[in-house]
C-alpha cells in the first residue's frame, strides 16, 4: 500500500508545476523592477537626449520654467536628511532594542514593543502634519523659518526609529540562548555580553535592518515635503530649508509639462541611483562579512 | 467555500463587464478639450457630471497650457481651449466664455500687526529686499516668504501681476497646494504668503489664525473678485472658434450653470454672479 504511492524523492506531478510558478512569480517580480526602470528612461528621454546629462549637475539653479535644471541641492538634500536620520534613529534604535531584550523586566518589555510597533503603523502624513504644526513652530521659535532640514531630520528619524528598534530586536532574538549562556558562565557582566557575544552574532540583522530604514528614509515623501522648507538650495546650517528628491516630484508633477515634466522624471531616476548604489553598498558589506 | 469565492468573482466579473462596456445604441460623440492646467481640473469635473447627464457624450480633457489652449481651438484639434486669462487683442478671432473666476490673495498670521502692503513692499518682500517686519511697520521679527513650487498656476498668476520673475524670488519657504500654504502660515506668526482666495477665505472664517490683506485699497474676499474690483485675479476661459455647435453650446452653457457651482467652489474658484 505505502509503495503505490509516489516516492517522495523522485519528481511527481506536482513538483513541476510548483517550479514554474515559483520561476513565473520570480520572472514577474523582477520584470515589474525593469519595466519600472524602462519607463523612468523613457520618460526622462526626451530631457536627457535634449539637454544632455550634464547640465542636471552644472546648471546654476532649478527653474525649470525658465529652462534651469540643477538637481545637486536636491540630491544633497537627500541625502543630508537621510544620513542626519539615520545617526540619531540608529543609536537610539538599537539601544531601545537592547532594553527590551536585555534589561526591562518582561512585563515591560511585552508592553514596551507593543508601543514601538504602534509607532511602526502611524502613516506618514500624520508625522508630517503633527512635523508642520508643532514641531515647525517649536524650531520657528528657536531660529526662524523652522521649516527646515532639522525638522525634516527630526520627523525622519522619528519614522525610522521604530523600523530599527523592531528589526534589531529581531536580530537579536535570533542570538542562541547558548551562547549567552556561555558568556554568562564566563562570569561577563551584563554589558560585557552584550557587546561581546550578543552584539556581533546579531550584526548581520541589525545591519539590514538599517538599511531597510535608509531606503524608508530617503524614498519618504509626505511628511519631508511637509516640514523641509522645500526651498531649492545648498544648505549650510541645519536651519535652512532644503527640497528632497521625492518633495520635488510630488511639488511640481501635477503642473508639469513639456521639458519640466521630463526633467522631474530625471529627478525619479537620480533617486532610483541613489538608492541602487545603497543596496550596492550593502550587499558588497554582506559579502565583505561572509567572505571573513 | 469555493463556490462561494467563485460566485463573488464571477458577480465583480459581470459588474466590471457591465459597468465599463460603452453604450451599444448610441452613437459617442466626442467632445475635446485642452488648454491650462488651472483649468483642466474643473472642466474635468464638469465633463464628468455632463456625461453623467449626456450618456451619449465622452468628454476628453488635456492639460497643456493657455496658450495650447488658445493654438488647438484656432487650428480645430480640440473643440474647446481652455483658457486661465482674458483673451489678448490679437486673439479676438476667438470666442470666450469665462466659466469662473480665481482671484489670489497675500495672507499673514491673524496676530500680524500689519494692516495692508503695497505693491512696491510686496515685490521688495519677495525679491529679498525688505526682510524684516519693522521695515514696514510690522513687528520685530524676520518675515518668512512662503513661496509657490514651479508650474502652479498661482505662482504665474503672481509673477505676472507683480511683474517678476521666478529666479528673482528669495523665499524661505516652497509650498505645494493652498492648504500646506495656509497652514504654514497659521503655524509660523512672521511668515507671509499667497494662494487663493476662495481656501483663504473659507479657511479664515473656520478659526485657522490667517488674515487675508487687502491690495490696493481692495479687501481682498470672493465678493470682490466676483465683482471684478480686487486687482489679482483672472477669469477661467472656455474659448471656441466662431459659433461652437448647438451639442458644444450645450456644454458651455452647462460649464457656466448654477448645476456646477459647487464643483467650481471646491476648486477654490469663484463661481459668477448668481
Amino acid at each position: 500500500m505505502i509503495w503505490s504511492k509516489p516516492n517522495i524523492s523522485s519528481p511527481s506531478g506536482a513538483d513541476p508545476l510548483l517550479l514554474w510558478t515559483a520561476r513565473a512569480c520570480a520572472l514577474g517580480a523582477a520584470a515589474i523592477l525593469a519595466l519600472v526602470v524602462a519607463f523612468l528612461v523613457r520618460e526622462s528621454w526626451p530631457a536627457l537626449s535634449r539637454l544632455g546629462f550634464g547640465r542636471f549637475l552644472t546648471d546654476p539653479s532649478w527653474h525649470p520654467t525658465e529652462g534651469l535644471y540643477d538637481l545637486t541641492p536636491m540630491l544633497l538634500g537627500t541625502l543630508y536628511s537621510a544620513a542626519g536620520a539615520l545617526l540619531l534613529a540608529v543609536p537610539l534604535g538599537v539601544a531601545s532594542a537592547l532594553f527590551s531584550r536585555f534589561y526591562a523586566p518582561a512585563s515591560t518589555a511585552r508592553c514596551y514593543r507593543r508601543v514601538v510597533e504602534l509607532l511602526a503603523g502611524i502613516p506618514s502624513v500624520v508625522y508630517g502634519f503633527w512635523g508642520l504644526t508643532t514641531l515647525a513652530p517649536l524650531i520657528g521659535r528657536l531660529h526662524p523659518p523652522g521649516t527646515s532640514l532639522l525638522a525634516g531630520i527630526l520627523i525622519l528619524a522619528l519614522m525610522i526609529l521604530p523600523t530599527v528598534a523592531l528589526t534589531s530586536e529581531a536580530a537579536l532574538a535570533t542570538v542562541p540562548a547558548a551562547h549567552l549562556r556561555a558568556a554568562a558562565a564566563l562570569g561577563l557582566s551584563r554589558w560585557g555580553m552584550i557587546r561581546g557575544v550578543a552584539l556581533p552574532a546579531a550584526k548581520s540583522g541589525i545591519a539590514a535592518g538599517v538599511m531597510l530604514a535608509a531606503g524608508r528614509a530617503i524614498g519618504e515623501t509626505m511628511a519631508v515635503l511637509m516640514v523641509s522648507g522645500n526651498v531649492v538650495q545648498q544648505p549650510h546650517r541645519l536651519f535652512d530649508p532644503i527640497r528632497t528628491l521625492t518633495a520635488n516630484i510630488a511639488l511640481e508633477m501635477s503642473y508639469a509639462m513639456g521639458d519640466h515634466r521630463s526633467a522631474l522624471f530625471v529627478s525619479g531616476l537620480a533617486l532610483m541611483a541613489v538608492v541602487l548604489v545603497l543596496v550596492a553598498i550593502a550587499e558588497s558589506f554582506g559579502r565583505e562579512r561572509a567572505g571573513a | 467555500m469555493k463556490k462561494t469565492i467563485l460566485l463573488v468573482l464571477l458577480l465583480i466579473a459581470g459588474i466590471t463587464v457591465w459597468r465599463f462596456s460603452p453604450p451599444q445604441n448610441m452613437e459617442a460623440k466626442k467632445l475635446v478639450l485642452t488648454g491650462s492646467s488651472t483649468v483642466a481640473p474643473l472642466a474635468g469635473e464638469i465633463g464628468k457630471r455632463f456625461e453623467a447627464l449626456h450618456p451619449g457624450v465622452r468628454v476628453d480633457v488635456q492639460s497643456g497650457g493657455s496658450s495650447r489652449g488658445i493654438n488647438d481651438a484656432r487650428s480645430g484639434t480640440a473643440d474647446i481651449g481652455l483658457v486661465s486669462r482674458a483673451l489678448k487683442p490679437e486673439e479676438q478671432d476667438l470666442r470666450s466664455f469665462t466659466i469662473a473666476l480665481d482671484g489670489i490673495g497675500l495672507i499673514v498670521h491673524q496676530a500680524n500687526p500689519v494692516k495692508e502692503l503695497s505693491p512696491k513692499q510686496i515685490v521688495d518682500i519677495y525679491t529679498g529686499k525688505i526682510t524684516h517686519w519693522k521695515q514696514v511697520g510690522g513687528a520685530d521679527a524676520p518675515i518668512t516668504v512662503v513661496n509657490k513650487a514651479e508650474g502652479r498656476s498661482t505662482l504665474e498668476l503672481f509673477l505676472h501681476h507683480f511683474q517678476l520673475k521666478s529666479t528673482d524670488i528669495k523665499a524661505q519657504v516652497v509650498i505645494g497646494d493652498n492648504q500646506q500654504g495656509i497652514k504654514t502660515v497659521a503655524g509660523n506668526p512672521d511668515a507671509i504668503g499667497y494662494v487663493s482666495i476662495g481656501s483663504a477665505e473659507y479657511e479664515a472664517g473656520h478659526g485657522t489664525p490667517i488674515k487675508l490683506l487687502p491690495l490696493d485699497g481692495v479687501a481682498a474676499s470672493v465678493e470682490n473678485v466676483r465683482n471684478g474690483r480686487f486687482p489679482l485675479s483672472r477669469p477661467l476661459n472656455l474659448v471656441t472658434r466662431n459659433e461652437p455647435a448647438e451639442w458644444i453650446k450645450e456644454f458651455i452653457e452647462f460649464a457656466r450653470s448654477e448645476q456646477v457651482h459647487d464643483l467650481v467652489e471646491a476648486q477654490y474658484f469663484v463661481p459668477l454672479g448668481r
